[in-house]
């Protein structure tokens, strides 16, 4: 095994989890005071619900052997089968004779957490609104029927030795997708857009439904997101090496250049640039970059991330023409981003900076490679959006995925988890004069002077 | 004896306890309130989408004294707290029955 690969690949794993609780900070602080725990919550509990079925099947269908015509993985490593002592990677040859190879469990781990904040995605587009568990359930369901074939078709390679046959946008249509353009950022934005037309409007949209209530966080959270995402994007080299450190690099110029076209687009049209115009720029230019990290040029990373930022800031005002109600502009910044990105790859990718990648159409490659990008983000696009809204609508009639209009009023972090999420006042010594009616554990007064006693 | 109080722009708030304490005024209550009259509110712009925030950060002043004094208090609060532009505020004079200093008990004006 490669000390240097395996430690990289661990340390990208734990930078990706980080980016769920940044996207919850993201999302949490754009939504008003009384719904934020349940932000939080929404994109917490895809660590919790992902966290398990990734173990029990979730990485067998998304990296198992070919089945069911090519739509995913088999069943043979439920239970993580199999991998526990694994290793993958390319075995040491006498010219490179430390290898590069890695336990699997550390490219199991490292895939779990894209299926994780791939799921907290999609919940922003329904802030303020959906009721807990029917969100719990809707996760676990997606994750089941939509991520987990998508990213076997993606993120699945055949082995070299043709014994495990991978996805076929990997393989057969050989698309570019360096760390989930599709898989992740079309696939969420789809769902956030079919989700927004089962679920409906917030009580009030668009008058009434407040600013955000903690620029901060969001600005907070995208800097988590920022950091995170060297660990997506470098990380999906699989090894500490070249691919890894031009990843790095594109990431960070994308995001720089996505900065500032977000701020001039604001600038331009609105006269001020705001912090959350910076943040949500920030985001789209990572999110432009994740399927090019690794195929283009800094420069080339610099043209996909000012595109990117002034055309995601110009999309988020779309859905007041349109009339949809996707709360944070998931549609606008991850479906149009994760589009700009795919398709813009097959433009600016060249084989200079990596032979496994290929030409586009600025590098002598013609049409070829866009025309592959189309399809697969075509296909992404179709798929999570058709089969989100048929999921959607099954939980609508079934046990209801929308909070009463009283409870979303009221606020759904009182009304959904009984608890509010600041108390700044000084009254009651910042207990805001609540008291303690029944200590935990207490069932009684009687055996709460018993226990004093 | 008169309270007299006085809502003004948040950052005029250190000039007009400067001007009272010349004046030998000992004490006052400020608190932060929200509020427009003729200024109106403003508008927040975030990704495109327009707020308005009809209600303005302002603060309100608190302070007791006795007859003799209201017109001078008045007339420092209200020279400190000029900027000349809309939104500078309001005082307002009412009258007050009886004041009462808690740790003594003292009444009336012995308890200024």
């Amino acid at each position: 095994m490669n000390a240097g690969d395996t430690a990289w690949i661990l340390a990208s794993a734990a930078l990706v989890m980080l980016m769920t609780p940044g996207l919850a900070f993201f999302y949490g602080g754009m939504v008003r005071s009384k719904s934020v725990l349940n932000m939080l919550m929404m994109n917490f509990i895809a660590l919790g619900v992902v966290g398990v079925l990734w173990v029990l099947y979730g990485y067998s269908l998304a990296f198992g052997n070919d089945a069911f015509g090519g739509l995913v993985g088999n069943f043979d490593n439920v239970g993580l089968e199999g991998t526990v002592g694994a290793v993958s990677g390319t075995a040491p040859t006498p010219e490179d004779p430390a290898g590069h190879q890695y336990p699997v469990l550390a490219f199991v781990m490292f895939q779990l957490m894209f299926a994780i904040i791939t799921v907290a995605l999609i919940s922003g587009a329904i802030a303020d609104r959906a009721k807990f568990w029917a969100w719990t359930i809707f996760a676990a369901l997606w994750a089941t029927i939509v991520y987990f074939p998508v990213a076997h078709w993606v993120f699945a390679f055949s082995s070299a030795d043709g014994s495990v046959v991978g996805g076929w946008i990997a393989n057969q249509l050989k698309a570019l997708d360096f760390a989930g353009g599709t898989a992740v950022h079309i696939n969420a934005g789809a769902a956030a857009l079919a989700l927004v037309i089962v679920l409906g409007k917030r009580t009030g949209w668009p008058k009434d439904t407040g600013r955000p209530h903690n620029v901060p966080f969001v600005l907070l959270g995208a800097s988590l997101l920022w950091f995170g995402w060297y660990g997506f994007n470098a990380g999906s080299a699989l090894g500490a090496n070249q691919t890894a450190a031009v990843a790095f690099t594109t990431t960070t110029v994308a995001t720089a250049a996505a900065v500032i076209g977000w701020l001039l687009v604001e600038q331009i049209k609105y006269g001020k640039p705001t912090t959350l115009g910076a943040a949500s720029g920030a985001v789209a230019g990572l999110v432009a970059i994740t399927p090019a990290a690794g195929f283009v040029s800094p420069l080339g990373a610099l043209a996909i991330g000012v595109i990117a930022g002034v055309l995601c800031a110009l999309a988020v005002s779309l859905k007041f023409k349109f009339g949809f109600d996707d709360s944070l502009d998931v549609v606008g910044v991850h479906l149009v981003g994760g589009l700009v990105g795919t398709l813009l790859l097959g433009l600016f990718s060249t084989t200079s900076v990596n032979s496994a990648g290929a030409d586009g159409l600025f590098y002598g490659g013609g049409f070829a490679q866009l025309g592959k990008q189309a399809v697969a983000a075509g296909a992404v696009l179709a798929y999570s959006f058709v089969v989100t809204l048929v999921l959607g609508f099954l939980i609508k009639v079934t046990i209801g995925f929308r909070a009463s209009k009283e409870d979303e009023v009221t606020g759904v972090d009182e009304a959904l988890h009984a608890e509010s999420a600041y108390d700044f006042g000084g009254l009651g010594g910042g207990g805001g004069l609540s008291n303690s009616v029944k200590p935990s554990g207490a069932h009684s007064a009687a055996s709460l002077e018993e226990s004093k006693a | 004896m008169k309270l007299v109080t006085a809502i003004i722009k948040p950052f005029t708030l250190d000039d007009v306890k400067a001007a009272l304490e010349q004046l030998g005024v000992l004490g006052m209550t400020v608190s932060e309130v929200r509020g427009y009259g003729r200024q109106k509110g403003h508008t927040e712009v975030y990704r495109g989408a327009e707020y308005a925030v009809d209600f303005v950060q302002k603060v309100r002043i608190e302070v007791l004294t006795d007859d003799a004094a209201v017109d001078k208090v008045v007339d420092a609060v209200v020279e400190a707290a000029r900027t000349g532009k809309i939104g500078d505020g309001k005082v307002w004079v009412t009258p007050v029955d009886t004041i009462v200093r808690v740790r003594t008990g003292e009444r009336g004006t012995d308890a200024l």
